[in-house]
């Protein structure tokens, strides 16, 4: 159903820890077979889930498309392969009357030898990780378990990396072998899981009277009983990030708002918070249906909530009730789509002159109300790889090249609504460019340093794109203390990409 | 228990030659692990595990870890345990020493202890463990501790890959079902797990969902863990609910998971949804439907904006639903588009769904999308966009035009592959809207000198004959193609045939020669039988009748459809049905990859063998196999019928490719004294095979190998009288003889006979061990009854001692040399205990080894150990490989140390375990 083993290897593919749960796959066949994955696919063709057959041949992902070879794939290793080669005919033929007439379970010795597996894998810093399996897994269960433990490895030894990894092995196994049994992913809360497997290990004495958290098993998985704080405080952060994409045209393809609700709690004992937003439907749902229309109100296209909110209350009439996790956590995550001016736009005008020099002129406007202002903002414009002698002129900021990523940053500390500021930058260009001298014309005359698209880094406090309003945060606890909510916004950007023409 | 001895080898002037540092280590480690101080303990055994870790075999302190098992304190516990669960398998006599620990931490007052007790035992697969965990298992499904509890239950799904019967005989299955019952959701939700495994590994649904478990899966589904969730939506999507109503009815219990933060939830969730929409139907529930349709877009998008990995699997996913569900995603193409730093998996899937969505409302934003993709700098992305395009035109007979359009701009930019990719999908448009843009032509003629690569080669050829009258110069062009002719790749060569044929036949004057001078190339001067081939038909038709020529070979074409929603509707089916699953990313049918049965190699005491039979559910293995899949098996056809296995045709059982080669290579050997008997076992019970007992062993008479068969004819109303056999490939490549056996006379019922089939080693039926892997003793056997046609199958260990052969006996110079030059990290280490008095003397075992080919090189006392003896051994297989062992033995201990080197690494084990073998018996 779910992972065989779990693999965590270099950048190379060699294991640095591993943990086989099942022992249904050959566990150093698949890390070898997994770290010549790495090493023979091609860069574009490597995917995040890839299969290998009997034989140890790379396949499966291909569909087969008629005529066009599929983007990835070695072509062949799929489906029955397995029988085919490293059994012989015999074995094929075996298998056949197996399954047709007896259904046998000598296939399974047949078969174990090379039976094909399964990897499914994450980067992370200079880490695989990898579960691998040979059935028919939940992957999209693997891949949020191997996130989810990165995460909790980060909580444990605040940096992931394959030092760190080495530094832990002991703790490592023991976290391997909590947070999932048999394949099965169970608790991997890191609050509950440090009541129990602590850095340090070296309290023997108490041992033998620690006892698995309640919370492990309850209901309410993710908070502790018996939590004190001196002051019952709840912070509350609205953070949207504004994610677009607009042609070199100047149309913007695609607009996104995403917004999350993070909050950091301080409260004691077992806390039932109820929060209310201006949410269109709720207001529907209530019977409140002029405060709906009255344009105060936003409609939110997806949520998502932190498990701790009880999802069937909110299909039910829309109500946002739990019980907080103690500290921080992302309460719930919203998706708007809606058009959204983009609220600082940039223009350029390039002017390349072959084998002398380019020139830039970079427009940028902010496109929101005059008393927001947006802090840090940084606009990344690609350059050519070749260029050199740099130099700007901007009415305000300041401009650097940045030659190991190919563009210059141009950065505007405060920028306020409804303003507009110019920059020009101007570069020589080497007589020949580099496609010339390394004679291979690879790009046939397009020039395509250019494609990358510009980039723009903001953040606007006390503000959202959105509109969207904490109207109350009601906190109840039986022993009736008063706790403080405290609500901040911003907006940042997302993914905001403007094409350059 | 203390360590029987030291380092075997250690001291000594000769000697040096087997001394190692690491052994040196071990020394230490193992002084170490026996410290009373506890750190130092906690300290070894950490080190003991690193070296684990980076993976050296530290096996031999086995033993020595095992005796620290014995504390309070947890952390160490938890080392230990893993210790055993990595060597397990490789010393499992010694891990039974452990069940006592194990037994006993099952009953601790500290239920994290009880927990992993019943956790470690669980994944320790040695059959004879498994007796003593039933016990602890039982009571720790009804612990008062739920965490106790929610880990037993897993541990009965472990249980079950080791010995099904036994879950089955203590009711655990039973048990499992009242714990979806249990008041802790934590517990439920690993109940279900552990249902769903076994469901998965016997082939039978033995969750069945109820009406009462129904309800209670849905309400636990509100209370326990994200990963609880999935099992309990997984479970759930297996599950056909009984009509419209209650589909409706689990629907709305699970819609509220598509807002979960967790991407693993809502895709189950949405595969639950999506399936049950099935059974709701239309009519009465269109409303319903059409609301859920709406309901489904969000979350689907939102997986967009989450990991690279998981926007990668959600795509995949999502292929399949706007399959299924057009209508769900037919507003939302935008959030496809690519964004420049997207991985570019991500972007190869996303292309993939934007011609899925795209139609007349949006294609030309989807065009500019397109050529902007053109663009881009990696060059299988920009291919797979300019395909796009002529994808799109095939799809819109309204658009076609516009696409045409941008890809003549595209052709403009003489990029290389921009070029060559849109020729390719150009011959694709041309196809589909015959005799409408073939004004475009000339602009494909410019760009002849492009063209390099085969598929694109072969598309303009196509072109170029196709429309050879509407091009002037079509002759020349094809001309300029066939001085080359010999150099081209095939598909090409196939192509300049037909299209020259064409040519010929709209303008016979011109081309004639032309013609003359492909046929001759094609049938005389090429290897490639396609190519002869196809020539000889058209030479024959062009000979005989060039009338009937041309309503051949310039018929009409069948146009060509708009591919896009192409998987067959039943796959589709259940693909859909397997969302978030590894079958929905390749979408392939979970039986495509997965081998279903499954059992570690550790059943070859015979129990393994199909006792799990009976349930396999039969008959869906073959249903999507598509021919090519099949084909692959190499003329695997006739090899589907093994009923055709017959001993007297001997075309067809040279099939099998093992007869007709001659074994002589490896030279029959001299006989030798006393020659050893097999040793049988039972191999194959009279249920399985219509009612004949067998048993196997294996001995070498004169040199020769013979697998020994007992055949006992329990209740076949027909005597046994002829059989044969046949063997699966296997790791010494080892085929019969001859594969007939006659039971002359025929053995009635109650009758038994002993029969002696000669083995040959032959290379062709060798398997090779995979890399690191040691190689399998298992022989897998076919019989065939000739009277009834029954065939029935067996699997029986090799006895390796079987093929040394008599001039093993090597030099002790030579010996000393081979051992010296043998990496430490080829040596293979093992304690046998309990041996029989006889086998604790050197003489002895060294008469009963010579008996067997082992021969004794030199025997001498430890130094600074007294009572302690090493005897050196060396054996040679007929097959030539060299063992070398060092086996130590202690006066008054009834054990021995076995240290075995060989550059046949994957063969060590073989001839160890035989080692060890002989020497017990």
């Amino acid at each position: 159903m779910v992972a065989s083993a779990i693999l965590i290897t270099d950048l190379t593919g060699k294991p640095l820890i591993s943990r086989n749960y099942r022992g249904d796959i050959p566990l150093s066949s698949a890390a070898e077979k997994f770290a010549s994955y790495l090493l023979e696919a091609e860069e574009e063709a490597k995917k995040p889930v890839f299969y290998v057959d009997g034989n140890g041949e790379f396949g499966a992902l291909k569909r087969g498309e008629e005529g066009s070879e599929e983007c990835g794939g070695v072509p062949g290793g799929e489906t029955f392969v397995y029988v085919q080669v490293s059994h012989g005919l015999w074995g094929w033929a075996l298998r056949s009357l197996l399954f047709s007439t007896l259904g046998l379970a000598l296939s399974e010795h047949m078969l174990i030898a090379a039976a094909p597996l399964s990897c499914v894998s994450m980067q992370h810093n200079n880490l695989y990780l990898c579960g691998v399996t040979c059935k028919n897994s939940n992957v999209a269960l693997i891949l949020t378990y191997l996130y989810q433990l990165t995460a909790l490895f980060q909580d444990y030894f605040t940096t992931l990396n394959e030092e760190s990894i080495r530094d832990n092995f002991v703790i490592i196994y023991e976290l391997l072998d909590e947070t999932m049994d048999h394949g099965l992913p169970q608790s991997l809360d890191s609050t509950i899981l440090r009541q129990f497997i602590t850095q340090e290990g070296n309290r023997m004495a108490d041992d033998s009277k620690s006892k698995p958290p309640v919370a492990l098993t309850n209901a309410v998985s993710w908070r502790a009983e018996g939590i004190k704080h001196k002051k019952n405080e709840i912070f509350l952060d609205v953070v949207e990030k504004l994610n677009l994409l607009v042609a070199a045209n100047g149309t913007v393809l695609h607009s996104e708002i995403n917004g999350a609700v993070k909050m950091k709690s301080f409260l004691s004992g077992m806390p039932e918070l109820k929060l209310g937003l201006n949410d269109k439907l709720m207001f529907e749902a209530t019977g409140r249906s002029n405060q709906a229309r009255s344009g105060k109100s936003v409609e939110l296209e997806d949520i998502k909530f932190h498990q701790c909110v009880r999802l069937a209350r909110f299909e039910n009439d829309r109500t946002i009730s739990f019980i907080p996790p103690d500290g921080e956590f992302d309460l719930m995550t919203y998706r708007l789509d809606t058009h959204v001016k983009p609220l600082i736009w940039v223009e350029a005008v390039v002017e390349p002159h072959r084998g002398s020099r380019i020139e830039y002129m970079i427009k940028t406007r902010s496109q929101f109300k005059s008393r927001s202002v947006a802090n840090n903002v940084e606009i990344s414009i690609p350059v050519p790889p070749d260029v050199d002698s740099p130099s700007f002129k901007s009415s305000v900021g300041n401009v650097t090249y940045l030659p190991d990523k190919d563009c210059v940053v141009w950065t505007i500390k405060q920028f306020h609504g409804g303003r507009e500021y110019l920059m020009r930058a101007h570069f020589g260009l080497p007589s020949i460019s580099r496609e010339e001298a390394d004679g291979k014309d690879r790009s046939g005359g397009m020039d395509t340093s250019w494609k990358k698209p510009i980039g723009v880094k903001f953040e606007i406090p006390y503000f959202t794109v959105s509109g969207i309003q904490v109207r109350y945060l009601k906190i109840i606890e039986r022993s009736g203390y008063q706790a403080l909510p405290w609500v901040r916004y911003i907006t940042a950007n997302g993914d905001y990409q403007l094409r350059m023409a | 228990m203390a360590p029987k001895d030291g380092t075997p080898s250690g001291g000594g002037s000769d000697s040096r030659f087997f001394n190692t540092n690491k052994k040196g280590e071990m020394h230490e480690l193992r002084m170490e692990l026996h410290s009373t101080d506890r750190n130092i303990k906690v300290d070894a055994v950490k080190k003991v595990i690193a070296s684990m870790t980076v993976g050296k075999d530290v096996s031999m302190l086995f033993t020595d870890v095992l005796n620290c098992a014995q504390t309070a304190n947890i952390e160490l516990k938890k080392l230990v345990y893993l210790y055993l669960i990595n060597y397990a398998k490789s010393q499992p006599e010694l891990t039974l020493l452990a069940v006592n620990t194990f037994v006993k931490d099952a009953s601790d007052p500290n239920p994290l202890i009880r927990a992993l007790a019943v956790r470690t035992m669980g994944c320790i697969r040695v059959d004879r463990i498994t007796e003593y965990l039933c016990e602890p298992l039982g009571r720790a499904l009804r612990d008062e501790d739920p965490y106790v509890r929610k880990t037993a239950a897993v541990c009965v799904a472990k249980l079950y890959d080791i010995a099904p019967e036994l879950v089955r005989e203590r009711g655990f299955i039973e048990t499992l079902h009242d714990l979806i019952s249990d008041s802790n959701p934590s517990v439920v939700a690993n109940g279900v797990a552990a249902l769903s495994e076994i469901s998965e590994t016997s082939g039978r649904d033995v969750m069945k969902i109820s009406a009462s478990v129904l309800q209670k899966l849905l309400a636990a589904l509100n209370e326990c863990t994200e990963w609880g969730q999935v099992f309990i939506l997984d479970s759930l999507a297996k599950y056909t609910p009984a009509d419209a109503r209650e589909a409706e009815g689990i629907i709305e219990r699970v819609t509220p998971r598509l807002q979960h933060a967790n991407s693993a939830v809502v895709m189950s969730a949405v595969k639950v949804i999506l399936s049950y929409m099935d059974v709701m139907g239309g009519g009465a529930h269109a409303d319903s439907i059409r609301a859920l349709t709406r309901k489904l877009a969000p979350p689907l998008v939102t997986l967009l904006n989450s990991e690279p990995e998981i926007q990668y699997v959600a795509l995949r996913n999502i292929n399949l639903i706007v399959q299924k569900r057009p209508n769900i995603l037919e507003n939302e193409i935008k959030v496809f588009f690519c964004k420049y730093n997207d991985p570019i998996y991500v972007k190869m899937e996303k292309l993939e769904i934007i011609i899925k969505l795209v139609s007349e409302k949006n294609i030309d934003q989807v065009l500019l999308e397109l050529k902007e993709y053109a663009t881009e700098v990696d060059v299988d992305f920009v291919r797979k966009s300019v395909s796009a395009i002529g994808r799109c035109a095939v799809k819109l007979d309204r658009a076609a035009e516009r696409c045409i359009g941008v890809l003549l701009e595209l052709i403009q930019t003489k990029v290389n592959y921009v070029v060559q990719e849109s020729v390719i999908v150009i011959k694709d448009i041309f196809r589909r809207y015959p005799n409408r843009y073939e004004s475009i032509i000339a602009t494909l003629c410019d760009n002849l000198d492009t063209l390099d690569e085969p598929q694109a080669k072969a598309a303009m050829i196509w072109i170029i004959g196709e429309y050879a009258e509407r091009i002037d110069n079509a002759d020349e062009l094809l001309d300029a193609f066939l001085e080359t002719f010999e150099e081209e790749d095939p598909a090409v060569q196939l192509q300049l045939l037909t299209a020259t044929v064409k040519c010929f036949l709209k303008n016979p004057e011109e081309t004639q020669d032309m013609v003359q001078r492909v046929l001759d190339l094609a049938t005389e001067e090429s290897d490639n039988p396609d190519l002869r081939d196809r020539g000889f038909i058209y030479w024959r038709l062009l000979s005989t009748d060039p009338e009937a020529a041309k309503l051949v070979v310039l018929g009409d074409k069948p146009v060509i459809e708009d591919d896009t929603f192409r998987l067959e509707p039943n796959l589709l089916n259940v693909l859909v049905g397997q969302i978030a699953t590894l079958s929905s990313i390749y979408h392939k049918p979970p039986e495509a990859f997965v081998v279903r049965a499954k059992r570690g190699a550790t059943g070859s005491d015979g129990m393994g063998v199909g006792d799990l039979g009976d349930d396999i559910e039969e008959g869906d293995e073959e249903e999507y196999e598509d021919d090519n899949d099949v084909n692959r098996g190499g003329g695997g056809d006739d090899l589907l019928d093994i009923g055709g296995l017959s001993m007297n045709d001997n075309a067809a059982s040279s099939n099998y490719g093992n007869l007709g080669l001659e074994p002589d290579m490896f030279g029959a050997p001299t006989p030798s004294v006393a020659e050893p008997e097999a040793r049988m076992s039972k191999v194959c019970a009279p249920e399985k095979s219509g009612g004949i007992e067998l048993w196997a062993g294996f001995r070498q008479v004169q040199g020769a190998v013979k697998l020994e068969l007992d055949v006992r004819n329990i209740s076949s109303n027909v005597p046994v009288s002829t059989l044969a056999i046949q063997l699966n490939k296997n790791s010494f490549g080892l085929s019969p003889a001859a594969q007939q056996i006659m039971c002359n006379p025929p053995i009635p019922v109650g009758g038994s006979g002993r029969h002696s089939v000669e083995l040959v080693v032959n290379p062709a039926m060798l398997v090779q061990a995979p890399a690191g892997q040691p190689a399998s003793p298992q022989i897998q056997v076919a019989i065939k009854n000739m009277t009834t046609g029954l065939v029935f199958y067996f699997a029986v260990n090799f006895a390796f001692e079987v093929l040394f052969s008599p001039d093993g006996a090597l030099e002790r110079a030579t010996f000393i040399e081979s051992w010296k030059s043998i990496d430490d990290k080829k040596e293979l280490y093992g304690t046998v205990s309990d041996l029989p008095p006889a086998s604790t003397d050197i003489d002895q075992v060294a008469a009963k080894f010579k008996a067997h080919h082992i021969f004794l090189i030199a025997r001498r006392p430890v130094p600074n150990a007294e009572g302690q003896e090493v005897a050196y051994f060396s054996m040679r297989t007929t097959t030539g490989m060299v063992f070398m062992a060092e086996l130590t033995f202690k006066k008054g201990v009834n054990a021995a140390k076995v240290c075995l080197k060989t550059e046949q690494i994957a063969y060590g084990v073989q001839a160890k375990v035989a080692l060890e073998t002989l020497l017990r018996s």
